[in-house]
């Protein structure tokens, strides 16, 4: 069958089978950021926005999000200038491995679009779902209120 | 001691973390390969079975099955899957696919396909037919007269004793333990046992094969051991290695579990048999089930000392559960002792050892700490258990009993990997200020012993004392070739592979600093075995000591041969010129750019390339030091633990690249409190695992602990690069006694069993009140 989605803002026409998942669908079209790990709906990275709300791409029916939004971590950053939570990411420590780190991201960026002041333990919460298995999360947590403060303007990035 | 540096001792980003954040495909699934055939592995629905007839024909008929192998389709070469110095100290005791399977999920075929659909309807339809024998599993019952045998073929090699299914066993003693026991004041005698992990890596193993254009096979693999890798595929392919090329892209974890060879001489054989690219990828149940996990231990341990404090003999007598084969079966088992009992050098007598045996169980491998964890529960909390004996404070206790600085143990020299050590004083030990500093940042005096209560919780506090090593002594190699470019840049090339821990940062920042360039201006490629220099891997908290130790040597040979060059170019003698920011002076004024040296060496004069590599192997293994402390809140009523605060401080040397240090210890230290509180590994009666998957097996969350904090002490390791040694594995030593203790602390429970699950708890709190 075929479907439309717009990733990123671009517009794809993409033939896909029934039962496929969204997660192998864009890996297909080249959104390699979309990792698979548990596929189970229980670690987070393959985490990507649908309609800028954060879904597991692993789980998720490609044919249920026909003509819908989807963001990967591939629009995140500005041309060579990257997204806030990214650049905190790094000047935190907040990755190792990486494998989490794109999930991780839309996470983030999901909550902080809700709200762009959240808690220490707001922070955990909406990112309780993302599983990292290198960092013991904290220099993450960090990075996260790091960039909700650049993006209120409070701290240069 | 840092102040001087330029470019190590700073936070420096990684220089793969662009890459990273912006999801750039580095990893080996995201390599395209649009023909690779998809592999796939039927497993063994049994945990100890022969297979009697295995019928493919139907399975082959399948739309786009392109073929499947079964044990008469390969060759019976047995061989050990640890990716370890050659050669192994592990058994020869594997084979790619045989006639008998020995545990829940070994592989009884392969299967090729051009679709994963295609692959999966053709293990539905393959038909074997097992004749089921009787499986061991549990540990204790391995060696027990009339247990089933479970290696008894005759091809293995390096087996302790078949019949008795010990796949390794070891023994030391120093001094009588027996006779320094009758002098002691007080003597401990405890069991305890901790069961096993998952390296739960957020990749999956994956591997990709394929034959190039002149018939070589390359292996794309996250693997933390290329080198390995190759040799171990030359042998099970009898191929030379010479027509074998292994390349590790950006690795998604490892923690040890990347540490065998597991899934790449599966898709190699496809390859090879069809000719066609291959491609594997475990699923997560296959990952948990089917890879390796950490050896399940239990020790007998002894403590004997005086009534002031003074340890005089410490006996840790185990048995390690190594699975349906033997890899890191006697070094991880060795390391528990190797790696601890140092630690208490004071003592007159020590004995260590036991036995390694076979179960019918997944096998057990590599894991972070490598032994040292299983082996320091025991020690640690049986010193604690000492204190309250004799009314010390235990952190005192453990104080006045462990290693300083200018201090040996002999046991360094008796125990090494899978053979003797080497003697070695510990030049760097910073062991009393991370002691001093944790102990405030946790509240140790205002807090132990107090039992504050809040209604039906209890809180209390407890703490442990941990050391490691870097690299393996006389055994691990590293390599590092460094290039250099035109515009002043340079190419460092390294066998050692980066999992994560930021290992391709450190060995830049190592040469950039040498060569007095920015970080920018080295170019790092790592683990490829046709362009880098040989490495063992990464493993046993090498790669900073052992790898940074050849990155360093390869950059002063380059800086030694860029003053010469200089030299004749300026007309100068070596001597009169000194190497700053990128430019060579002369004290009387000239001045050439490493840019214009490396240019006009290319075009113009004295032409040759710029280029130098060296190796090193460690005379010793410097271990990093750590105390760390755990404040718990019980509830009574339910048994549940809550980790309020864990605090480890810890002596690295020089953190070459502190937040990437750091991070290592944190990340150490949450593995360690998954493992002492919520990871518990469940098999059926049948022994398949059951907690295969993230919603059975637990591993930490955000929401599952209150603080955690990681910090550094100032140190300085004399024979590290740039001071440093190794970070890597310590940080999960210390939570499981730190968070025993902290339970005790607050309910006067002693759990000898981990993980501490909360219905252990809440039984021990009933037997109390009964």
């Amino acid at each position: 069958m075929k479907i439309a989605l717009t990733v990123n803002g671009k517009l794809h026409d993409i033939d896909i089978d029934p039962g496929e998942y969204l997660l192998d669908v864009l890996r297909r079209i080249g959104y390699k950021s979309v990792r698979r790990s548990c596929n189970s709906a229980s670690c987070g990275t393959c985490t990507v926005l649908l309609n800028g709300k954060p879904i597991l791409s692993c789980s998720t029916f490609a044919a249920s999000v026909d003509g819908q939004n989807i963001e990967t971590v591939e629009g995140m950053a500005d041309g060579e200038k990257l997204h806030p939570i990214q650049e905190a990411i790094l000047e935190e420590g907040g990755a190792q491995c990486g494998y989490c780190i794109p999930g991780l991201i839309m996470a983030g960026e999901a909550l902080l679009r809700e709200n762009s002041d959240p808690s220490d333990e707001e922070i955990k919460l909406a990112l309780n779902g993302n599983i990292c298995r290198c960092t013991g999360y904290e220099p993450q947590n960090r990075a996260i209120k790091k960039a909700a403060k650049v993006m209120r303007g409070e701290l240069d990035d | 001691m840092t102040d001087s540096f330029v470019t190590v001792g700073k936070p420096k980003r990684k220089v793969d973390g662009l890459a990273i954040v912006r999801g750039k495909p580095v990893y080996t699934p995201d390599y395209d390969m649009p023909d690779a055939l998809v592999v796939k592995l039927l497993r063994s629905p049994h945990a100890h079975a022969l297979v009697k007839n295995i019928e493919t024909e139907q399975a082959k008929l399948i739309n786009d099955v392109v073929d499947i192998f079964t044990f008469s389709d390969v060759e019976r070469i047995p061989y050990t899957r640890a990716g370890q110095g050659y050669p192994e100290p592990s058994p020869y005791d594997t084979f790619l696919l045989d006639r008998k399977v020995r545990y829940v999920g070994d592989p009884v075929a392969i299967v090729a396909a051009k679709t994963e659909k295609a692959a999966k309807d053709a293990l539905r339809n393959i038909k074997v037919e097992y004749e089921i024998l009787d499986a061991v599993l549990e540990m204790k019952e391995a060696t027990k007269e009339g247990a089933p045998i479970i290696h008894d073929e005759s091809e293995c090699a390096g087996v302790y004793d078949k019949s008795r299914n010990i796949a390794a066993h070891y023994e030391m003693d120093l001094g009588d333990v027996e006779e320094t026991l009758k002098t002691c004041d007080v003597v401990i005698e405890r069991t305890y046992h901790i069961d096993t992990q998952l390296h739960a890596a957020l990749e999956p193993h994956n591997a990709l094969t394929y034959l190039d254009s002149v018939g070589r096979l390359i292996v794309i693999t996250s693997t933390q051991v290329p080198f390995h890798c190759r040799r171990i595929l030359s042998h099970i392919f009898n191929k030379p290695i010479a027509d074998i090329r292994v390349i590790k892209p950006r690795i998604g974890g490892g923690f040890g579990g990347k540490q065998s060879v597991i899934v790449e001489p599966y898709a190699a054989l496809v390859t090879i048999k069809t000719g066609k690219p291959a491609r594997i990828t475990y699923t997560r149940e296959e990952v948990s089930m089917a890879t390796n996990i950490r050896h399940e231990m239990s020790f007998d341990v002894t403590v004997g000392a005086m009534r002031d404090g003074k340890i005089k003999a410490i006996s840790l007598h185990g048995i390690s559960n190594t699975g349906a084969y033997g890899e890191h079966s006697l070094t991880t088992f060795m390391v528990s002792g190797s790696k601890t009992l140092p630690l208490y050098n004071k003592v007159e007598a020590v004995h260590f050892g036991g036995d390694i045996v076979y179960t019918n169980l997944p096998p057990a491998g590599a894991y972070r700490g490598y032994g040292a964890p299983q082996g320091l529960f025991p020690l640690d909390c049986a010193i604690d258990e000492l204190a309250y004996e004799i009314k010390m404070d235990p952190l005192k206790l453990k104080e006045i009993n462990s290693i300083r600085e200018g201090e040996t143990s002999p046991i360094f020299e008796i125990m090494g990997e899978g053979r003797e050590g080497v003697p070695q004083t510990m030049k760097s030990c910073k062991l009393q200020e991370c002691i001093d500093l944790g102990k405030n940042e946790i509240g140790w005096e205002s807090k132990r012993g107090k039992k504050i209560r809040n209604g039906s919780k209890v809180r209390g506090v407890g703490c442990a004392l941990a050391m490691q090593g870097s690299g393996i002594p006389k055994v691990d190699m590293g390599a590092a070739r460094i290039k250099m470019n035109e515009d002043g840049s340079f190419n460092l090339l390294v066998g050692a592979t980066d999992l994560g821990t930021g290992s391709d940062t450190i060995l830049a920042q190592i040469a950039a600093e040498v060569l007095t360039v920015p970080l920018e201006r080295v170019i790092v490629y790592s683990s490829d075995t046709d362009i880098t220099p040989f490495d063992v891997g990464a493993y046993a908290s090498s790669t900073t000591y052992v790898s940074g130790n050849a990155v360093r040597l390869a950059a002063e040979k380059v800086k030694d041969r860029l003053f010469e060059l200089a030299g004749k170019y300026l007309e100068r003698s070596v001597s009169e010129l000194s190497l700053q920011s990128g430019i060579i002076t002369c004290k009387d004024g000239p001045s050439v750019s490493l840019s214009e040296l490396c240019t006009v060496h290319m075009y113009t004069f004295n032409q040759q390339q710029i280029s130098e590599s060296a190796s090193f192997v460690g005379e010793e293994s410097p271990p990093p030091f750590a105390a760390s402390f755990a404040e718990v809140e019980v509830d009574t009523d339910t048994g549940k633990i809550a980790l309020l605060n864990f605090v480890s401080y810890a002596d690295c040397g020089v953190a070459l690249n502190p937040i990437q240090a750091i991070g290592q210890l944190e990340g150490a230290s949450m593995q360690g409190i998954g493992w002492a509180l919520f990871e518990d590994i469940i098999y059926g009666k049948n022994g398949r695992m059951l907690t295969n998957d993230f919603f059975t097996y637990k591993v930490p969350s955000r929401m599952d602990y209150g603080k955690l904090t990681c910090r550094l002490v100032d140190s300085y390791e004399p024979t590290g690069p740039f001071g440093a040694k190794s970070i890597g594995e310590i940080g999960i030593d210390t939570p499981i006694p730190a968070i025993a203790n902290a339970i005790f602390d607050a309910t006067g429970i002693r759990l000898r069993h981990a993980p501490f699950k909360s219905e252990r708890v809440l039984f021990e709190i009933l037997n109390m009140e009964v």
